[in-house]
């Protein structure tokens, strides 16, 4: 049985992972300005006005299209930064922009109703009336959906919402709803929503213990390891702590989403767009992941089911899984 | 300037009697204004104590206080969405939406937004205001600078004079709501599935203590909720919130002597105690759990300055 072939949206942080993305088959790339408007503001990353004309200039002729990132939360009293981004992107010509926070809708709805805006997953629009909400108010034409939804429940989320839908499918993972988690700046004053960063780099810190490794965040102790067990980047429900006098990864074991096997699920399931996170990841990996991927969307348009092959490597703690779409939560 | 107290939804799963009691303790004794009822963290907790709203309902409105409906952090599926039809149906009070997927049941009607919606400037709040909500409580992470500009909105109206503008709520004690999901991490640690959880979020009325790995309080776990480990307390800057507009308060049930802890922050906002003395007496109220209030002045959220 042949399914329909989903668009695949790809990260880019530099100009030169998004010309990896783009040569590597991506239908669309996201990527974000160098500033606070969008939710991976990382040192060195992202994109000036002139370096996303250049890479629509560089997406558009050979056939991929570019969404704009505006998904951090304006903060009282400054909301010109994200108005700001909004016009630019639309005078430059972007393909839609992705949107988290109810006052930036409300604005791109009035002042520009042909940009097209989809809801990013920062507003963890998680139920088709969530969806609606922002349809009819805002003009949404797309959601990409929380990364803690079973299969069914997507479907379920696909099937009756007025909107187009996106899913995670390779990449970090969120054990939280995102876009409403304090749990960074609760130990680093500093979160997604605040500053565009969780668990940042500059309040982590590595104490060498002996044979171990003591993981800090702040104030606050959130791993400790044998040194050269394999360990991801320290962000905080990724840690291990200690409940009922045990310690373990309460929250979220160090893996990454790899949820190949799953697409023609999930295209039966009726969604629209696959998504793979990294914006912060380089060249390299980029070309590499989206490669694998595209390779498993044709596969799965062709009735086949893709295998998750050789990019074990590539992801956090060296292990994939198929995350909350298997239901093992519940 | 007249300061109101809000009696914030009791987050855990306590039995059903408890939960009752607790109530009408709380309509008989407590110097509050309004009172939140209602599950917000786990819809299969719900039958417990639907049956006695009623009687609470009851005992709250004869002591003259306001109730407040509240609905589901999180809203996933049909159980969620259930309890917002049933919060408006009920049709005893205002509704207070707690996911944007129980908007589309109250725009319209006036309505009060909690503090798991993110409304972090004007435009979102203004974006509320024009739905009918009446009264907003800011999410925890906010800090004073955020606090003072929509507070400040709620008196100036912005270009909208047909419509009021919330009034602004602020939570000034009781553990911080930090994250939320769809996983049930109480259950986790019973080492059972969210579905076969057996209420295992009822083994701690104050929520589920996690450390790190070296022992410090750290978080606590309340099913599907994560919160912090310390009780947040703005009980220092009342007189700062006050100042910059902001006149209704809001405190999150423990387990600790509620009653007292209204009557402290009722007596702090009307001058009868000083600062250090009800600084005092919260401390002892708190007993063993710390106390934090970094997210009002832009720290970290677990620092208490």
């Amino acid at each position: 049985m042949s399914l329909p072939r989903l668009e695949l949206v790809c990260p880019a942080g530099t100009p030169a992972a998004l010309e990896a993305a783009v040569d590597a088959g991506a239908d669309t790339v996201y990527l974000g300005f160098r500033d606070c408007t969008n939710a991976r503001n990382f040192p060195g990353l992202n994109f000036s006005r002139k370096e996303l004309e250049a890479a629509i200039a560089y997406a558009h002729p050979r056939g991929s299209k570019v969404y704009l990132a505006i998904n951090s939360f304006p903060q009282a009293g400054n909301e010109g930064p994200w108005r700001q981004a909004v016009d630019d992107a639309a005078g430059l010509g972007v393909d839609a922009i992705i949107v988290s926070d109810i006052g930036v809708l409300d604005y791109t709805a009035r002042r520009h109703p042909d940009l097209r805006r989809h809801l990013s997953v920062q507003a963890s629009a998680a139920h088709p009336l969530a969806l609606a909400y922002y349809h009819r108010n805002f003009g949404i034409t797309r959601a990409v959906l929380p990364r803690v939804l079973t299969v069914p429940q997507v479907k379920e989320i696909a099937t009756e919402a007025p909107v187009e839908t996106e899913v995670f499918v390779y990449g970090g993972m969120c054990p939280m709803a995102e876009g409403r988690c304090a749990l960074s700046s609760y130990a680093t004053g500093r979160s997604p929503n605040t500053a565009g960063v969780c668990s940042p780099a500059s309040h982590v810190r590595y104490v060498p213990e002996g044979e171990r490794v003591q993981v800090r965040l702040g104030d606050f102790t959130i791993n400790r390891f044998e040194s050269g067990e394999p360990s991801g980047y320290p962000t905080l429900c990724k840690g291990r702590f200690k409940a009922r006098g045990h310690a373990s990864y309460l929250f979220e074991d160090p893996v990454s989403l790899d949820a190949r096997p799953l697409i023609p699920e999930l295209a039966a399931a009726g969604v629209k767009a696959l998504k793979i996170e990294g914006r912060q990841r380089g060249r390299a990996y980029i070309a590499q992941v989206v490669g694998a991927l595209r390779e498993a969307v044709e596969k799965a348009a062709a009735g086949r089911t893709p295998e998750t092959t050789s990019l074990a490597a590539l992801s956090e703690g060296g292990r994939g899984t198929g995350g909350a779409y298997r239901k093992d939560w519940r | 300037m007249t300061t109101l107290l809000t009696l914030g939804p009791l987050l855990y799963h306590w039995p059903a009697e408890a939960w009752r009691d607790f109530y009408f303790r709380i309509a008989d004794e407590a110097p509050v204004a309004s009172v939140c009822m209602g599950e917000v963290v786990c819809p299969k907790r719900a039958p417990f104590t639907f049956p006695l709203y009623e009687e609470v309902i009851e005992r709250l409105q004869a002591a003259g206080k306001e109730v407040v409906l509240s609905t589901p952090a999180l809203i996933t599926d049909h159980r969620d969405l259930a309890l917002v039809k049933d919060a408006v149906e009920l049709g005893a009070g205002l509704v207070e939406a707690n996911d944007v997927a129980a908007l589309p049941l109250l725009t319209g009607k006036p309505h009060v937004i909690g503090p798991y919606i993110n409304v972090y400037n004007e435009s979102t709040l203004a974006r509320m205001a024009a739905d009918g909500a009446v009264r907003v409580t800011l999410p925890a992470e906010l800090p004073a600078a955020s606090i003072g500009k929509l507070a400040e909105q709620d008196s100036a109206a912005i270009g909208m004079p047909e419509i009021g503008m919330p009034m602004i709520e602020i939570q000034v004690f009781g553990r911080w709501p930090l994250a939320i999901s769809a996983r049930c991490y109480h259950a986790r640690a019973y080492e059972r599935s969210k579905d076969g959880c057996l209420y295992a979020c009822g083994e701690d009325p104050d929520g589920l203590p996690v450390e790190t790995l070296d022992d410090e309080p750290f978080l606590v776990v309340n099913g599907v909720q994560t919160q912090s480990a310390s009780y947040g307390c703005l009980l220092n800057e009342l007189d700062l919130l006050k100042a910059c507009g902001v006149r209704r308060f809001r405190l999150s049930p423990q387990t600790i002597g509620m009653i007292e802890v209204a009557r402290l922050f009722r007596d702090r906002l009307d001058g009868r105690i000083d600062r250090e003395e009800a600084s005092v007496a919260l401390r002892q109220l708190a007993g063993h759990t710390a106390l934090s209030n970094g997210f009002f002045h832009g720290r970290e959220g677990a620092q208490f300055v």
